[in-house]
């Protein structure tokens, strides 16, 4: 199951040179772009890591490649995505974020239903992968 | 209705299908142009902003003939490479990586920038800006702070030029657990792989560089452009004072002029003297002088002539002429 999260994630994967107008695009509208990675594939997890610092003088999109790279080198295996944040007054977050990089299989989600009193049903979605450790979620346990 | 290729359903993705090729259309002529086709050279030339670059130039550096010539050189490759593309020749981008040597006041700093913009012009650098770091802004203080503070410099230069001054200082040759033998190795990494993304130049003393040189023969072998900036004359110098008088609107007469030739002739010949560097500090200081003399006249009052005007009072009243040479100060 592919997982869809953040900008552009119903189309097919972004290539390289699609990936680096994006970023470009950001640098353009002056926001600062930043590199997460996570091997928890939960929809409401927030708690990205972060890849270094945020970029905020960087001027051409090459400067950030060359750190989605060095991310993608060191995480194989994880999603990575790319944050842009708008530090304007009055907007103050998140313009941009999309997935630079998917595991190769995705297991997907189970989907839990608790019952309660009063025929009512509570939900919960738990990745396949996160039942394995932090790190051995996704194949090639190395990384 | 027509079920979406691929199954489940898709967003329309815009730019792909008949777009697209409207958008390659715009980049690059996509049918090369015939073996007998003729281009012409000037309308090139008129695409790409070189003149303008090449002009100004001429008309903000005074002198620096090797240089001139060596960046006309580089200018006109690139303006080949441009053609060949068009009859669908094979055009490797060239290595672009230079070093400029000379003394201090040369002009390196300045040609730098100007090469940004000229590689820009000519679509070889996106973005055209300087980026000028020093030894302290490569090499960390400490084990594993090198690498990340050079890479974070190298991203913010990316798409322009990385202008490291006093490059020498990098590597301490008689220190071998010096940090900065790191850094170059970065530095080498970067200049080979990126080589599309960013221009690296390398600036410093001559002789200096020619040691750190020696001392890093890859660093070398990487560098395609050695240009040595000549010291400039007499003549050339006090052209530049012109130049820099009219840049902030003052105006020199004749008989300046000849006190100021005198006064170069003189300064040349004093320890630490830093060409066109010098030259503006002198213009800094009878600037000074000038201001003096007009405030401390009984009975002032100015005209806007006497305001632009440097008189050679200002420039004679200098440790230079006053002071034997030999105790001279440097900056008098």
């Amino acid at each position: 199951m592919r997982i869809t999260q953040g900008a552009f994630s119903y189309l097919p994967d972004l290539t390289d040179d699609e990936i680096k107008a994006q970023i470009q695009y950001c640098i353009d509208n002056e926001w600062s772009v930043a590199i997460e990675f996570t091997d928890d594939p939960h929809p409401r997890n927030v708690y990205w890591e972060m890849w270094g610092l945020p970029m905020f003088d960087v001027a051409d999109a090459s400067g950030v490649m060359l750190e989605v790279d060095g991310c993608r080198e060191a995480y194989p295996v994880h999603y990575v995505r790319v944050s842009a944040f708008d530090a304007r007054l009055t907007r103050q977050t998140t313009a941009l974020s999309f997935l630079v990089q998917r595991p190769p299989e995705e297991p997907g989600f189970q989907l839990d239903r608790q019952e309660g009193p009063d025929r009512t049903i509570r939900y919960t979605l738990r990745g396949y992968a996160s039942e394995r450790p932090e790190g051995q979620r996704y194949g090639r346990g190395d990384s | 209705m027509t079920a979406p290729a691929g199954g489940g359903f898709t967003m329309p993705r815009p730019g792909a299908g008949g777009s697209e090729q409207a958008v390659s259309a715009e980049d690059d002529p996509p049918v090369p142009l015939a073996d007998d086709a003729v281009l012409d050279v000037d309308e090139v030339r008129r695409e790409s902003d070189v003149d303008a670059v090449l002009e100004r130039l001429d008309a903000e550096l005074v002198g620096l003939v090797p240089v001139k010539t060596r960046i006309r050189e580089i200018a006109a490759l690139l303006l080949v490479d441009r053609m060949r593309t068009r009859f669908g020749l094979s055009s490797s981008r060239p290595a672009l990586h230079m070093s400029f040597t000379g003394s201090p006041g040369t002009g390196k700093t300045t040609v730098a920038l100007r090469m940004a913009e000229l590689l820009r012009g000519l679509g070889y650098l996106r973005r055209g800006h300087l980026v000028s770091v020093t030894r302290d802004d490569l090499v960390g203080q400490y084990i594993g702070h090198t690498a990340p503070k050079t890479k974070e410099v190298l991203k913010r230069a990316m798409g322009g030029v990385l202008f490291i001054d006093e490059a020498y200082y990098l590597y301490k040759e008689d220190n071998e657990r010096d940090y900065g033998a790191e850094s170059v190795e970065i530095l080498l990494q970067i200049m080979e792989n990126q080589r599309d993304d960013l221009v690296v130049i390398l600036a410093g003393y001559k002789d200096r560089m020619d040691d750190f040189f020696r001392s890093n023969p890859g660093m070398s072998s990487r560098i395609a452009h050695h240009i040595d900036f000549p010291d400039y004359t007499v003549e050339e110098l006090a052209a530049i004072a012109g130049l820099i008088a009219a840049e902030h609107e003052y105006v020199l007469p004749e008989d300046t002029v000849r006190v100021l030739r005198d006064y170069l002739d003189k300064r040349m010949r004093q320890p630490r003297f830093a060409n066109a560097r010098s030259v503006r500090n002198a213009i800094e200081r009878a600037r000074l002088r000038q201001a003096n003399r007009l405030v401390s006249e009984p009975g002032a009052s100015v005209t806007k002539q006497q305001l632009q005007t440097l008189e050679p009072a200002d420039f004679l009243a200098s440790r230079v002429f006053t002071d034997p040479p030999e105790e001279a100060d440097a900056e008098g």
